[in-house]
This record gives C-alpha cells, sequence and structure tokens, in this order.
C-alpha cells in the first residue's frame, strides 16, 4: 500500500466521514482514495475550488459533528494557513494532511523536501498553538493518522500530518487493525441543558465540550477573540487568557503528545536528530557507524512540534555532537541548537535538491572524507534497498 | 416554534395585525448592534426574522453562517447555531456545514465586498453547485467596516477612500453574475421596500437550492457622506426606491426608462437537481454495488 493510500485508511479508521480538498501534487491520492471509499461508507466527500475552500469546508463539517480532514501540498498548505488559524482560535478539531514538497511558490512539484516543518509550527498569523506530527513509514502513517485524529479531538484544535514525497509514495506492506484494537478518541459532547451551554467553558479544564450544530445547543462560533460563551470580546484580561489557554492546552499535554523513537542512545556520544524520511537514512547511518565502532545514536521525533524539547535536553547533556539532517537549508537544525544552548555541538546536514539525504552524507558529516573505502561505497548503495523496506 | 420542514410547508400567508414578537430570535445582551444610524441592516434583519417565522423553521433547524464585514456581524444576534467565519469564505465554510447536517437551512449573510470580492471564487462556485441554502447579498456598494473604501458594486463615478477621483471601474451586478454562474433562485430586495423584502427572503427560504437575494442596502457613514447624500432617508429614496423597478413594473418599461435601475423582486428561478439529492443518488448508486 502506498503512504497517501495508508494516510486515508488510517482517517476512515479513526473515524473521518467528510473530506474536502483540491488536488495538487504529491497529495492528490489520500483525495483520489477519499472521494473512491467515502461514499460506500456514506461519508462526504467534496472536491473543491480551492484550498481556501477545502479547509473552510472541514471547519464547516467539523463543527456539524463529523471528524473532517483534508490533503495539500507545499502552496496549498500556504492558502490554507488562514483557515488553520481560525480553527486555532475557534478550537475547531480537523486534519490537515500536507505531503511536501519543494518550495517557495511553485517550486519543484514532485519531489521530496521538508521546507514546511516551520511554516507548520508559523504558518497562520497570531500566537497559536500546533501539533504536527512528522510519520516515516507507510504502516507508521496509518496509526500516526489515527493519533493526529485523536489528538485533534482530545484537544479541539487542527492537527498537522507532515511527510514528504517519499513516504506519501512509498509502497510497503501494512497491517490495517481490527477495528477496536487501536484506541479512537471522539471529543466530548455537553451535557448539560442546552440553554446552559458555553462552547468554551473552562470550568472543567482548558477544553470544552463541544456540541455539534443542530443537536439542539445553539451556540456562536467566531474567528475574534471570545468569552466563554463564544461571542466577541474587547477585554484585554479575556483575551490574554483566551490566547495563554490556547497554548497552554498543548504545552501542559507535551508528555502526552510528543512521541519519540530512540535508537543506540543509551551509551551515545554522537546524536543524531532526525524525522521523516531523512531518518531512514539516519537510522541506517546509525548502524553503519556503530559497524565502525564510533558511537552514534538516533533520536526520531514523530511529534516535531511541539518540540521534543525534553528528550533533546537530554541528548545535548550526553553527546559531544547532534547532527540534524534535512531536506531544506536549515529549519529544525536551528531549533536543535536553541534547545541545547551550547552544550554540545549542533551539526546541519541539509539538502535542498530535492534529492533525499544518503546515509553517506550523515557519515560523511561525523567522519569526514576520509571514512570511505570500498565497502562504505556498497553502503551508499544499500541505502536505496533500505528505504523501499523500511 | 413549529418542527415542520420547509419541504413540507407550503407558502403561507401573513396574519394580519398581530404585533411581530422579535424577542424569541434576539439573543439576550448582544444588543445594541453595531451598525450605524441610517443603515439598513436592521430592516433587513427584521424581514428575515419575519420570514423565518412565515416559513415555521425551528431555531434548531436554522445555521447562520457569515464572512467579515458588517453584514457579518449579524449572526452574533440572533438565536441560531451560528458561525461568524473568515473574510469571503462564509459560503465555503456554510458548504461545510450543510453537508455535515442535512437537515439544517443555512442561511449566509454576507457583503458585497466579502461576497464578490474576495469570496468571488466561492461565490461563483457555491451557484454552480446549488446545494440547498439561501445567501443574503448585503449590498451597500462600500466597504463599511474599513471605512469605505471601493467594492466590485461601487457604481462607475462614485466617490471612495480608494477612489477618491472617482471609481473607474465596471460594477458586477450580484444577479446576473448568480445566475449566470448556475443559482436556481435569484433575486433582489431593498431595505426600503422592507415588505417586499420579506416575501423574497420567504420565497428563497422555502425554495431547494441556492437561492441568492441581492439586498440593496445603504451606507450612509462612508457611500452617504462621500458622494454628497445630506441625509440616510434621502440616500434610501434616491438608491433603494427610485434606482429600483419591480419586475412586474418593469415590463411595463421602455428601455430607455429601464437605464439606470435594477431590478427587484423574484428575477429568475429554475427547477435543477440540488446538491444533496445529487449526493445521496451517487451513494444510493455506489452503495448498491
Amino acid at each position: 500500500m502506498q503512504g497517501n493510500e495508508a494516510c486515508a485508511e488510517g482517517a476512515f479508521y479513526a473515524g473521518c466521514r467528510f473530506f474536502a480538498g483540491y488536488p495538487i501534487t504529491p497529495s492528490t491520492e489520500v483525495m483520489e482514495i477519499a472521494a473512491a471509499r467515502l461514499p460506500k461508507m456514506g461519508g462526504v466527500f467534496i472536491q473543491m475550488e480551492d484550498e481556501i475552500a477545502s479547509i473552510s469546508a472541514i471547519i464547516g463539517g467539523s463543527l456539524g459533528g463529523q471528524k473532517s480532514m483534508t490533503a495539500t501540498s507545499g502552496p496549498g498548505f500556504s492558502l490554507m494557513q488562514e483557515g488553520l488559524g481560525f480553527a486555532c482560535m475557534a478550537e475547531v478539531p480537523c486534519v490537515i494532511v500536507n505531503v511536501m514538497r519543494s518550495g517557495p511558490s511553485t517550486g519543484f512539484p514532485t519531489g521530496p523536501s521538508q521546507s514546511d516543518v516551520m511554516q507548520a509550527r508559523w504558518g497562520t498569523h497570531g500566537d497559536h498553538p500546533a501539533i504536527v506530527l512528522t510519520p516515516a513509514s507507510v504502516q507508521e502513517l496509518f496509526y500516526e493518522t489515527v493519533r493526529a485524529f485523536n489528538l485533534s479531538e482530545q484537544y479541539r484544535m487542527p492537527v498537522i500530518l507532515l511527510y514528504d514525497e517519499i513516504v506519501g509514495h512509498m509502497r510497503e506492506a501494512i497491517t490495517i487493525p481490527a477495528p477496536g484494537e487501536v484506541e479512537v478518541i471522539d471529543r466530548a459532547r455537553p451535557s448539560c441543558a442546552p440553554h446552559e451551554y458555553k462552547p468554551y467553558d473552562t470550568y472543567h479544564g482548558d477544553v470544552a465540550p463541544l456540541a455539534a450544530y443542530g443537536d439542539g445547543y445553539r451556540f456562536h462560533v467566531t474567528g475574534l477573540y471570545h468569552g466563554a460563551d463564544g461571542f466577541p470580546t474587547n477585554n484585554t484580561k479575556l483575551i490574554e487568557e483566551t490566547g495563554q489557554r490556547l497554548l497552554r492546552k498543548v504545552d501542559n499535554n507535551r508528555d502526552k503528545i510528543c512521541k519519540n523513537e530512540e535508537l543506540y542512545l543509551d551509551d551515545a556520544e554522537i546524536g543524531i536528530f532526525a524525522y521523516g524520511v531523512s531518518a531512514k537514512s539516519a537510522k541506517f547511518a546509525v548502524k553503519e557507524l556503530r559497524k565502525k565502532g564510533i558511537k552514534a545514536g538516533l533520536l526520531r521525533p514523530m511529534t516535531i512540534w511541539p518540540f521534543p524539547e525534553n528528550a533533546v535536553e537530554e541528548l545535548s547533556k550526553q553527546v559531544k555532537t547532534i547532527i540534524v539532517p534535512e531536506m531544506n537549508l536549515g529549519q529544525i537544525v536551528y531549533e536543535v541548537e536553541r534547545v541545547a544552548q551550547g552544550r554540545c555541538e549542533v551539526k546541519g546536514v541539509l539538502r535542498a535538491d530535492t534529492e533525499p539525504i544518503k546515509p553517506a552524507q550523515i557519515i560523511e558529516s561525523i567522519t569526514g572524507n576520509g571514512f570511505f573505502t570500498a565497502s562504505s561505497k556498497m553502503s551508499e548503495l544499500m541505502v536505496d534497498r533500505d528505504m523501499l523496506d523500511g | 416554534m413549529s418542527t415542520q420542514t420547509e419541504e413540507t410547508r407550503p407558502l403561507a400567508k401573513k396574519k394580519k395585525k398581530v404585533p411581530f414578537n422579535y424577542s424569541p430570535y434576539v439573543r439576550g445582551g448582544k444588543l445594541p448592534h453595531i451598525w450605524c444610524p441610517g443603515c439598513g441592516h436592521g430592516i433587513v434583519l427584521k424581514s428575515l426574522l419575519r420570514a423565518i417565522q412565515l416559513s415555521g423553521l425551528s431555531q434548531d433547524d436554522i445555521a447562520m453562517v457569515s464572512g467579515i464585514g458588517c453584514s457579518s456581524r449579524t449572526p452574533g444576534y440572533v438565536d441560531f447555531n451560528t458561525l461568524h467565519t473568515l473574510h469571503g469564505r462564509a459560503l465555503a465554510y456554510a458548504t461545510g456545514v450543510k453537508l455535515a447536517r442535512p437537515k439544517l437551512k443555512v442561511i449566509v449573510t454576507t457583503g458585497d465586498g466579502d461576497a464578490l470580492a474576495i469570496g468571488g471564487n466561492h461565490f461563483i462556485h457555491a451557484c454552480r453547485r446549488n446545494l440547498d441554502m439561501v445567501v443574503m447579498v448585503y449590498n451597500n456598494s462600500i466597504y463599511g467596516m474599513t471605512s469605505g473604501q471601493s467594492s466590485p458594486t461601487t457604481p462607475q463615478g462614485t466617490t471612495s477612500t480608494t477612489g477618491r477621483y472617482g471609481s473607474i471601474e465596471p460594477t458586477f451586478d450580484t444577479c446576473k453574475l448568480a445566475q449566470a454562474a448556475g443559482a436556481t433562485f435569484v433575486a433582489r430586495g431593498t431595505a426600503y421596500h422592507f415588505q417586499e423584502l420579506e416575501k423574497v427572503l420567504h420565497e428563497a427560504i422555502m425554495h431547494k437550492g441556492t437561492a441568492v437575494i441581492d439586498i440593496i442596502d445603504a451606507c450612509p457613514t462612508y457611500y452617504g457622506r462621500f458622494n454628497k447624500y445630506k441625509t440616510p432617508t434621502e440616500m434610501m429614496e434616491k438608491i433603494e426606491k427610485e434606482g429600483t423597478v419591480s419586475v412586474k413594473q418593469a415590463e411595463k418599461m421602455s428601455p430607455q426608462e429601464l437605464e439606470g435601475k435594477l431590478l427587484r423582486g423574484i428575477i429568475h428561478k429554475s427547477d435543477r437537481p440540488e446538491y444533496l439529492d445529487e449526493y445521496n443518488r451517487l451513494l444510493e448508486r455506489v452503495q448498491k454495488k
């Protein structure tokens, strides 16, 4: 099964029955599969006139009570930013898939890239929370899509699935779990009397239950700063409090939201911090380095936002160097530098020519050019095979 | 409040001389509204609430969606399921709400700038789909909330803060645009002819498919001030009363007499499959296989 297909399947498993989208490479297959499968499940599929309309429609769909999703790439993701901000402000659960391609602008549509990580965090204006997941294989894409829906329902906010073209178009055999095998979380619904309902009431915590339009709870939703009742406010104290609460929803639950994979980290002297497809190369590189007696280890975040600060901090205390391979001209490497605070060296291994970062490039950054022997060249070739079988 | 749906209920006749009770429809504590003295938006809202009452719809079965601007503040004042969205995007949000909850009657309140400039693309495609909803374009020919810039319906030659020397751009005719894009119910009303507007809105609510109503309204604070209208009343009379003719009157008028006047009333009505009906047929078809 292809990555994009696994993403759509994960969404259906999680209970997504509403998809609105606009075609764009390399994300289009997610939409095409939704178009084929949703009508059979009695769900809603609609092709909208553009990406702005797509995210708007899924927010409307979510307020109508359906778990909703859209999928896009680079320029389409840029267009969705305003709607993303609305979903943050109005606290509407939804999932946005961004299969990254290189940019800015039309860029290179058919090649992979990891250059939207900062846009995924800060693309929309204003202070706002962000949950961004970075799966690295087809099977993981399935599980992480389910998790994206769960997090979005749990914290009442948009969640972004961020992966690159290689993960999206990679084919791997996957197992789709039986219904009930993987936990599926639904948003909390109000149980109070309709006239008592306040859509942003924080009485029970930072996340209020969300009614659906048409369920008898008549409520107001706006993109303006609002009070507990959902109506616009000019009250400066309330505006500050709402802003803080939005951030707090994620900050206070960092440990529950963050998810990392660790490889050979126990005794590592050199740490590699890699996400998405670059982590596949990094994994291979770590194994190769270990064979050469170099104590390298991998920290792979499956949640890139909120940034896994604790894990990176620990790593920075332990190792001499953290290598950050990414397919852009420097984005997450600065975040690692920020957290490391000079405790160790931080080195980016960057590439933005739409070719994946190969293990050899990572190994070279650690050992220098003299490292390569004939067998190492072999390993460079083996990389591509490794990528295929995960 | 009756829970009868619009499909089963015929156009009802209004009862005479019973004072209309607006209070069930208005949210306690949310008034006064932000509209300026002399603005017609309040009159339009009254006509809408009366039309809703006439249609027998329950407040729980109505979703009101708006974009950004003066007109788009309407949902905050009324006690329905309400959604105040982004500039220009009301119709896309409304599409999502309607598809997720087909039982809701979706009413969109939007302005000329919101619907036809930034939201132009959504407007034509909403008309093309013919999804069941009412689209009320509060048309005062200017951007009110941002204090008086030209909009796509600002008449050529008139003044605004971004058309200081007289706008040179041709204007959109909302109704022609809606009809050409495929809306199956197209009408025009004015805040001046509020009783007529109530009837038109009632019919729009009863219509199944996309119903677009261009509502000529006047903005005395900006448009009026810039274009030398002395009072809101003068503006209403010049723009809404003298600037429009009913479809019936127009039949007896020559092209010369009609020049510069906008048609008022139901301009176009056609019978074309509604989007959700089509979608449900599709579901039936694919689920059989």
